[in-house]
């Protein structure tokens, strides 16, 4: 089989979130990788190095600049025509354009894998990963898109993989790219980070979030996450949020401070390493999926735990 | 201009899922159902768009058993104009869903379409970027504004590193991500009122699309459980738990 993996990136550098779905299109077959976008090259070349990959597309074009799902959607049914799978990161990005894709080439997406069981076998995550379903497709082609907890990151060095260029179709002039609010940080990112301090609706207001939570993560080197009621209410921006409908994690040590356990916060972090909790409500659900757990007010607690550490 | 706005009846967000014995699926028999959160939060939106003038008549559509009239009840309590319920008892892939929606935007032809980013239940986040695809339209998805500016529409995006603006023509599909607004608790009298707006009922096959699925489960199983650890007694043993784990 041969696949054709959706390369990450913000046109300089290739980002973590390709390196999983390396991985699971290679349980599938043939590695091929797209870097689609503008001024691009570099991508393409480092991407040729990730270990098990053969061909990289290059489609530098001003219209894939932005990744916008219109543009690149038609480009990649395009290249599927001599491709048997699409696999992409189940980023943002991944989940925008992918089930464009899928429906351009008739064909239903699998979102989320967490393994690949055969040739068209694979488990996925349903009800906020309450339960696994092991689903197989009936169409000719796969679209799929891969949760990057589930897989071990590709090599970014040992490949030798050949680029090509490739011209896609022309913009679509249905949509444009206006502006992005992109927040710069020296921290991991969520999705990479080995330990990760979260806050909850506990935190109180920004400033509360920022005096307790960051000196403790500064500490230990660690992202920072929150739960949707410490995002929803302004505490930190939206993609610090945790959990189903947000981003999906599994550091070495997540710290999970003033926050619930909500099924939906749980579906974000669960598998992480090892669960660390601070709740002043000992009965808080939190607690039934942690591995170390500390009762008492977070607001004596987190200070005293960032001295003596 | 119409807005469309399909809304899913799907487990209730408060309830924990129970995974059935036999691996056969999720047991859903006298479980608490309700509309899909980012459903929700797609009416409001269409409902204020409605009220601010930029919009003459909303359309909610649902494609699921006969008691998804119960959801479209609540859609149309909410403040939608109209319902159509697309009926069957089949479990209705996103793919095919997006056709049928297609269907019903070519009959009705509205200028926004709002739906849910994802269902809570089999979580897929497809079904409104399968129709953009499928109408050849500009898809906004993850919104957390929605701001329509005559013939296009500005969709602030929640995306993996902060947020993006882009500018879509119009028909435009737009999904809707947790902060776009705080949906509206229906009112008695509106939802009295609602029992009196009209509901069409109408079959997969009417508008001639194949729902046979493409994808067959074999087997639906819990995840591992994860074991409760240990509670400590104040911050110094936590530090040297911390310090075993070799993170301080
Ligand atoms: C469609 C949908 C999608 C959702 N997606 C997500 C998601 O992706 N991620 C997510 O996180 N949530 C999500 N939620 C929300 C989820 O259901 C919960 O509402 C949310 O996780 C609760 O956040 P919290 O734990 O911070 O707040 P709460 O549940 O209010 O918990 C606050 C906790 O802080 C503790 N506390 C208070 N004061 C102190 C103190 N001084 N010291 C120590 N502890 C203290 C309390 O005991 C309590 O346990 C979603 C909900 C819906 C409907």
């Amino acid at each position: 089989m041969k696949t054709l993996v959706w390369v990450e990136h913000d046109n300089n550098a290739v980002k973590d979130a390709t390196l999983a779905a390396v991985t699971a299109a290679g349980k599938l077959g043939e590695v091929h990788l797209l870097v689609a976008g503008a001024n691009c090259a570099a991508v393409a070349e480092e991407a040729a190095k990730i270990a098990g990959v053969g061909k990289v597309h290059l489609a530098d074009n001003p219209a894939y600049e932005h990744a916008l799902a219109e543009n690149v959607a038609p480009l990649v049914a395009d290249l599927m025509g001599h491709h048997d799978a699409f696999v992409c990161p189940a980023t943002t990005t991944g989940k925008n354009i992918a089930p464009r894709v899928a429906a351009l080439l008739d064909v239903m997406q699998i979102s989320d894998i967490l393994s690949v069981e055969g040739d068209k076998t694979f488990t996925r995550p349903i009800y906020a990963g309450n339960a696994i379903a092991t689903v197989t497709s009936s169409d000719a082609k796969l679209v799929i898109t891969v949760r990057g907890t589930a897989f071990e990151k590709a090599e970014t060095t040992g490949g030798s993989g050949t680029v090509e260029a490739v011209s896609g179709p022309a913009d679509a002039g249905l949509s444009s790219f206006v502006s992005s609010e992109i927040a710069k940080s020296e921290r991991p990112e969520l999705t990479s980070a080995k330990v990760i301090v979260s806050g909850g609706r506990a935190l109180k207001d920004a400033d509360t979030f920022q005096e307790y939570i960051i000196p403790l993560a500064d500490k230990l080197g660690a992202g920072v996450g929150a739960s949707r009621a410490a995002v929803d209410a302004g505490y930190v921006p939206n993609d610090y949020q945790v959990g189903q409908t947000g981003k999906i994690v599994a550091p070495e040590v997540y710290i999970a401070i003033g926050i619930s356990g909500a099924i939906q916060h749980l579906a974000g972090m669960k598998d992480s390493k090892t669960i660390i909790a601070i709740n002043k409500d000992e009965d808080a659900p939190i607690f039934q999926v942690a591995d170390i757990g500390l009762v008492g007010d977070l607001f004596k607690i987190v200070p005293e735990l960032t001295e003596k550490l | 201009m119409k807005i469309l706005v399909p809304v899913k009846r799907v487990i209730d967000y408060n309830v924990k899922p129970r995974v059935k014995a036999d691996g056969s699926g999720v047991d859903l028999t006298n479980v608490k159902m309700s509309m899909n959160p980012f459903d929700e939060i797609a009416v409001e939106e269409a409902i204020r768009i409605k009220d601010a003038g930029k919009a003459d008549e909303i359309i909610a559509v649902s494609v699921g058993p006969a008691k998804a009239q119960e959801t479209l009840r609540t859609a149309l309590a909410m403040g939608a104009d109209r319902a159509i319920l697309v009926e069957t008892d089949a479990e209705v892939e996103p793919l095919a869903v997006a056709k049928i929606l297609k269907a019903i935007a070519d009959e009705e032809q509205p200028g926004l379409i709002l739906l849910g980013k994802q269902a809570i239940d089999d979580d897929s986040n497809q079904t409104g970027q399968m129709l953009a695809a499928l109408m050849g339209r500009p898809q906004g998805t993850f919104a957390n504004t929605v701001e329509l500016d005559g013939d296009s529409v500005m969709v602030k995006r929640e995306i993996d590193g902060g947020l993006e603006t882009v500018k879509l023509a119009m028909p435009a599909i737009v999904t809707t991500d947790l902060r776009l607004n705080e949906p509206r608790y229906a009112s008695l009298p509106n939802i009295m009122k609602a029992k009196k707006k009209p509901l069409d009922t109408k079959s997969p096959a009417d508008f001639g699309v194949d729902i046979t699925p493409r994808l067959t489960t074999s087997n639906v199983s819990e995840p591992p459980v994860r074991q409760a650890g240990e509670k400590v007694a104040d911050v110094d043993a936590l530090v040297a738990k911390m310090k075993a784990l070799g993170i301080a």
